[in-house]
Order: structure tokens, then sequence, then C-alpha cells
């Protein structure tokens, strides 16, 4: 008696018994078949799949549901797909602000708008800065009743650069960071060390 | 149960003692007792298991980062991924293919979908009334939802109408997506 291990797709989080039903069996396809090629082969190949329609017709519930079925499955897959690229249209369009603002004499602050598309948790992207800069770091509603992380000191450059850092794991390689300074004595960019070059 | 859940829900989170951890365990085994020889496995004695209080009462036992079971009133009720990792433990029952859509939206599976030919539920005298059920589907390997039966398998084979499982806990639920972290 030992225990199994079932193999998760990480595209839809289902076992991979169940992708064709999540509306993403694409792109699950492609990951398994870069993966697990070996499980490929058994749930994709046309050898297999023949032999499992095969056996549908012959015992499961009647061709007439079973092409509903296949065609609702379509369907389902078309509206998600629909759906995701809608959402990676509003993620390429909106981009990331990071605006600093002057305090008193020599002290600023920054704040970062626009990371909600992103589906990174604020709270605890703070609280990376925050250790990370040492510094005061936290999220705050602003004017426009969005949520954005305020952070301490004079940080613009480093977080621009975290935060490039950080859409590229996502992989959002293409998404605007853009830098404004209300405060006018300073330049915004001066290029000293360690400004990440612009794309 | 679970259609709607995020952390918003969870209430506290605490470390739970050694010694209820050996209780849960001898509760789990008393209620799948095939679980005793993997037991030790799935949990070790050595881990910490984690109590999650939720809203509606519910409790969530987590082991290593991963809720393991759950528990509404007084049974303890495995999560999918529990199941997976050890499936010939629980009772299960079969619904057919046509059954699969509705069934990972989260419907309660209606008797038709359990008699039908691609189907297969347990020979007499089948679960009783209010007893666990995993749900497994046909030509699938893996578990796909978790349930209660409503009637007793040999009911749902006379009567064939109606509900025959409230369902718990399937693929793609709230819980499934729960990040403990």
């Amino acid at each position: 008696m030992s225990l199994k291990s079932v193999v998760y797709c990480d595209v839809c989080t289902y076992p991979l018994d169940y992708c064709e039903f999540s509306g993403k069996l694409k792109r699950c396809k492609v990951w398994v078949q870069e993966k697990h090629p070996s499980l490929y082969s058994k749930y994709y190949d046309d050898a297999a799949v023949e032999e499992t329609t095969s056996k549908l017709a012959a015992s499961s519930i009647g061709d007439e549901r079973e092409e509903k079925l296949e065609k609702d499955l379509k369907r389902l897959q078309s509206k998600q797909e629909n759906r995701e690229q809608r959402e990676l249209a509003k993620k390429l369009s909106s981009k990331v602000i990071i605006r600093r603002e002057a305090r008193t004499k020599r002290k600023s602050m920054v704040a970062i708008s626009g990371l909600e598309v992103f589906e990174i948790d604020m709270k605890k992207l703070a609280k990376t800065f925050a250790s990370k800069f040492a510094t005061g770091c936290s999220v705050s509603k602003n004017a426009e009743k969005k949520e954005e992380i305020v952070i301490q000191g004079d940080l613009a450059d480093e977080v621009e650069a975290y935060i490039h850092k950080l859409l590229e794991e996502k992989g959002m390689k293409d998404v605007k960071v853009e830098k404004i300074d209300t405060k006018k004595k300073k330049k915004p960019t001066t290029n000293a060390d360690g400004t990440p070059a612009e794309e | 149960m679970f259609r709607k859940f995020s952390r918003e829900d969870v209430h506290s989170r605490s470390n739970v003692k050694s010694s209820v951890q050996r209780t849960l365990k001898t509760k789990l085994v008393s209620q799948f007792p095939d679980l005793e020889p993997v037991i030790d496995e799935l949990i070790p004695k050595k881990s910490q298991v984690e109590l999650f209080k939720c809203e509606d009462k519910i409790q969530l036992y987590c082991v290593d980062g991963e809720v393991l079971f759950f528990q509404k009133f007084n049974e303890l009720i495995p999560t999918l991924k529990f199941v997976h990792r050890f499936p010939q433990a629980f009772p299960t029952v079969q619904v057919d293919r046509g059954a699969i859509k509705f069934v990972l939206s989260g419907a309660n599976i209606m008797c038709p979908g359990l008699t039908s030919p691609g189907a297969h539920l347990p020979e007499a005298p089948g679960f009783e009334n209010d007893s666990l059920v995993v749900i497994t589907a046909e030509n699938k390997e893996s578990a796909l939802a978790i349930g209660r039966l409503l009637m007793s398998t040999e009911d749902i084979k006379s009567i064939n109408k109606g509900h025959g499982v409230e369902l718990y806990h399937h693929l793609g639920d709230c819980l499934w997506h729960f990040n403990v972290d």
C-alpha cells in the first residue's frame, strides 16, 4: 500500500484528467506536452483518444448528449479564451505609476499605484519593501479611492527596478512603468548608478 | 459549502497540540478504516497540524501548507488533495460523462447521473443514507468531488429521481484554490 501522487496541471490546477473541462484545454495541452511528455501521449495521443471515444460511444450517454456536451465544452473554452484575452489586454494597456512627493525640506515619499491589475498582493509587497529598504511602508487609499503603496524616503529608482523585475517574472515585460516627480527642484532621473535602463 | 470562501473568512489560525493531533488521526481512521496503514505517511507524527477556524463554524486542518481535511459539525471530511493521494480508502460512486460539467460547477448530483450506463454504484447493500462519498467520473482516474448521500444507494437505484448527492467540495471551488500563505 503506498500513496499515489497525482499530477496537477499548472494551467488549470485540475488533475490532468479534467483539463478538458476547465475551458483552457489548449494551454493545458501545451503545458503537459512540455512538462510530462509521457503523460501527454497517454491523454492526448491520437490512438488513446480514439480508443476512449469508441469506448464512450459504446458505453456512455448516447451520441446526441455527447455531441451536446462537446459543443458546450467548446463554448466554454471560447468564452474562457475571450475573457483571458480581455484581461491580458487590460493588463498590457494599464501602467504602473511611481510618484515621488516632496514632504518637508529634503524629505520625500514614494507612492506606487496601478498595481492591483496584476494580481499582486499589495500588503505583502508593502511588507517586502519595508524590510528591503528598511523604511516605513504601507498600503493606503489615494484620491481616486484606489489602493496604493506608500513608502517613506526617496526610493523611486530602487522601487522602479524592483517592479520591473517583478513584472518580468510575471511575464509582463512590456508594461509601462511611469515615474512622476511632483517636486521640481531635483531632476527625476539623473541616471547615476543603479538606475535600470529604460526599455 | 465553499462556493464563496476566501481569506477573509478565516478568523483564526493556530497550531494544534500533538495530543489533539493524535485524536484527530484516530478519528480519521475510525471514519475510514482503510486509512490505517498509511495514516502515518499522510500525517507524519512529527508534522505540525494547523487549524483554521472560519466563517460558519467551518474548521480547516492543514498539514505542511496543504489543507487535508475539514470539519463542519462532528465529522471530518477529507479534501480532494487528500483523496487523490489514497483514493482506495473512501467509499466511491461514479457519475457519467454528461454530469462532469455540472459537478465541476458545484451542482448537486441527480440520481439519473448515478444510474446511467456510464455511472457506477456499489452493489447491494451499498452505502447508507447520509454517508460521505467520493465522486469519480467515467473514464477518469482521480476524484472530482466530495459529497454526502441524500438517500441510500439502494434508494437511488430504485427511485432514480431528484437529488442523490449533496456536494460539499469539488475541483475548482474556492477551497480547491485556497492558498494557505
